[in-house]
């Protein structure tokens, strides 16, 4: 989980959840194993079909905006997408990524330096990012998010958590 | 250290003595939130192995979003929510037509100043009227806090508007949050603590101060705050469920951004479609054709809401061809409105009044525009497919600009109708 190599998707400013997974699945696709299929599906029809395990996106401002519905998160989770770098996120929609242990990471600068296509590397722990263009940093998760992030996930989180009480 | 309203309130949360921005907490919160979307919510909560939730007397269970039930689907929705709570020994449940979420939370006492209140609901912000912390989650959290009754939450960064002066005559607090938004859009105060300061909120109302609030959720908010005062207290005195203690922000509280307006120069404004911050003057819209007029929601289907909106149809009627939706934001709202006269004043205009709930705020039923439609309401979201389909337009305005347009049949301000 600490580090994170893959290529790069790069997409522009509020990318809102609508396009990230169509509203018109929502009801329709529960199975959080078949949500990767519709990813990104209005926004770059390739994206689906040739995303690799460990590919990161890279977004623009407000990445996440609209709906709180966290399947515009599953279905790029489910993927193994290693991580969305952003310039800003939408709330709930960063919330969301956290406890669904998809690494989140706000850092402007590199939004602008990275190039679509290229491979990047990621340092969770020590909170930097290695492109072409050089080296970024970013502040490291903290503890309490890292606990969730190394359960798999808040609903692993919270499981462990209730047998710990028991 | 001076504190800010959220970096002082998650400290006591926390049992901290301070806390800064961008700083992690856990914490207990003393209401969690949850309505229609409840049942999805304890499928979560089942998969993570939760029998009891941690503390059934922390719920407000309030069904709003599809009520009455459009659908069987929707039916059983409602069914299982009834089983959970009445399983859970959950009290605090308002059943199809006590009114939506949010302005029931506020009704009912719930939503009480210095305390933390998360639903899983985006406009949850509506709630810091009273003086309390309210954000909206995700579902998943929300079950978890339900299993162990604790949340991680970032100390938000925190933004200070201060509204001087006075609104003119005909203008309200709609008027004056689309303006901000427009100036600031919709990633202004993105997760930022928003607090409302200055002589021009302390004139509003409290129905129209939870306008404001309500609307930071279309800024990127976290929450928003407006400190609580006599107006609060006197609203609270024999409603609280608790006792409450207030938590205001200290004087030299540093804030990431500040920003002033002159609420005398505010004039009556128009969210335009598709986007919340693409706002104009209603002088530059007026005369557009509409279809559909919408009164209601959490964010103006209160008293003086109706009231404004019935001084304007009075006497009146809606214009051939087109309809008017009208929907009380509670129970306690329509018997009101039905004392006052103005749900007679709606019939009369040839309006149509339904039982308190979202209704077609969301899409989901009660008026529903047609494909190539155009409607004007007083909710706060105006996105493409928001009211149902795709192939229609929305426009955003006050309860006043909202009935003069269904009069006229076009965007309209009241006085020339
Ligand atoms: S009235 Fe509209 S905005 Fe308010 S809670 Fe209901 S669906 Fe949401």
């Amino acid at each position: 989980m600490a580090n994170i190599q893959g290529r790069v998707w790069k997409y522009g400013d509020s990318i809102n959840t609508d396009v990230i997974f169509p509203g018109k699945f929502t009801y329709t696709v529960s199975d959080p194993k078949e949500m990767p299929q519709y990813a990104l599906e209005d926004l770059d029809p390739k994206f689906a079909g040739g995303v690799q395990p460990q590919d990161v996106i890279v977004g623009g401002r407000n990445w996440g905006c609209g709906s709180s519905r966290e399947q515009a998160v599953v279905c790029l989770s489910e993927a193994k997408v290693g991580a969305i770098i952003a310039k800003s996120f939408a709330r709930i929609y960063y919330r969301n990524c956290l406890n669904n242990a998809l690494p989140a990471i706000v850092c402007p600068e590199a939004v602008e330096a990275i190039q679509n296509g290229e491979t990047i590397n990621i340092n969770l722990k020590e909170g930097k990012i290695i492109c072409a263009a050089g080296e970024f940093n970013f502040p490291p998760l903290p503890e309490a998010v890292m606990e969730i992030f190394n359960a798999g996930g808040l609903i692993e989180y919270t499981k462990k958590r209730l047998e710990a009480e028991e | 250290m001076p504190l800010t309203f959220a970096e002082k309130i998650l400290a006591k949360k926390a049992q901290l003595p301070k806390t800064v921005p961008g700083q992690i907490v856990e914490i207990t919160p003393d209401v969690v939130l949850s309505h229609d979307n409840t049942a999805p919510i304890y499928g979560l909560f089942q998969r993570m192995g939760g029998v009891k939730v941690y503390n059934p007397d922390m719920h407000a269970v309030i069904l709003d979003h599809a009520t009455p039930a459009p659908s069987t689907k929707h039916a059983e929705n409602h069914r299982v929510i009834r089983e959970f709570v009445k399983e859970q020994g959950i009290t605090n449940f308002y059943d199809i037509g006590k009114g939506i979420c949010h302005q029931i939370l506020v009704e009912s006492g719930l939503a009480l100043p210095g305390e933390v209140i998360l639903g899983s609901d985006s406009h949850t912000p509506h709630a810091g009227v009273m003086g309390a912390f309210a954000a909206g989650i995700g579902r998943t959290e929300m079950a978890s806090i339900w299993a162990i009754g604790q949340i991680w939450l970032r100390v938000p960064e925190s933004m200070k508007i201060t509204v001087n002066g006075t609104l003119p005559i005909g203008v309200t607090s709609k008027d004056l949050a689309l303006y901000i938004i427009g100036e600031l859009k919709a990633d202004g105060a993105l997760y930022m603590s928003v607090e409302w300061h200055g002589e021009a909120i302390g004139a509003l109302p409290l129905s129209q101060r939870a306008t404001l609030t309500n609307l930071m959720a279309e800024m990127g908010a976290k929450n928003s705050y407006i400190s609580p005062d006599q107006l609060t207290f006197n609203y609270l005195k024999d409603r609280a469920r608790r006792d409450f203690e207030a938590i205001y922000p200290d004087e030299n509280a540093r804030y990431a951004v500040e920003m002033e307006y002159d609420a005398g120069t505010i004039e009556p404004m128009i969210a335009c479609p598709h986007t919340v911050d693409n706002v104009k003057p209603l002088s530059e819209v007026k005369g557009t054709p509409i279809d559909q007029a919408f009164l209601g929601t959490c964010t103006n289907g209160r008293l003086d809401d109706l009231a404004a909106a019935a001084e304007v149809l009075e006497g009146k009627k809606i214009a051939p061809g087109k309809r008017m939706i009208v929907i009380p934001a509670s129970e306690a709202v329509y018997l009101a409105a039905l004392q006052a006269g103005y749900l007679e004043t709606f019939l009369k205009a040839g309006a149509v009044i339904e039982s308190p709930g979202c209704g077609p705020c969301m899409g989901n039923h009660m008026g529903v525009p047609a494909v190539g439609e155009v409607s004007i309401s007083t909710a706060n979201r105006n996105f493409r497919g928001r009211m149902g389909t795709k192939e229609s337009e929305v426009y955003l305005a006050s309860p006043a600009v909202v009935a003069a347009s269904a009069v006229a049949g076009e965007i309209q301000h009241p006085k020339d109708i």
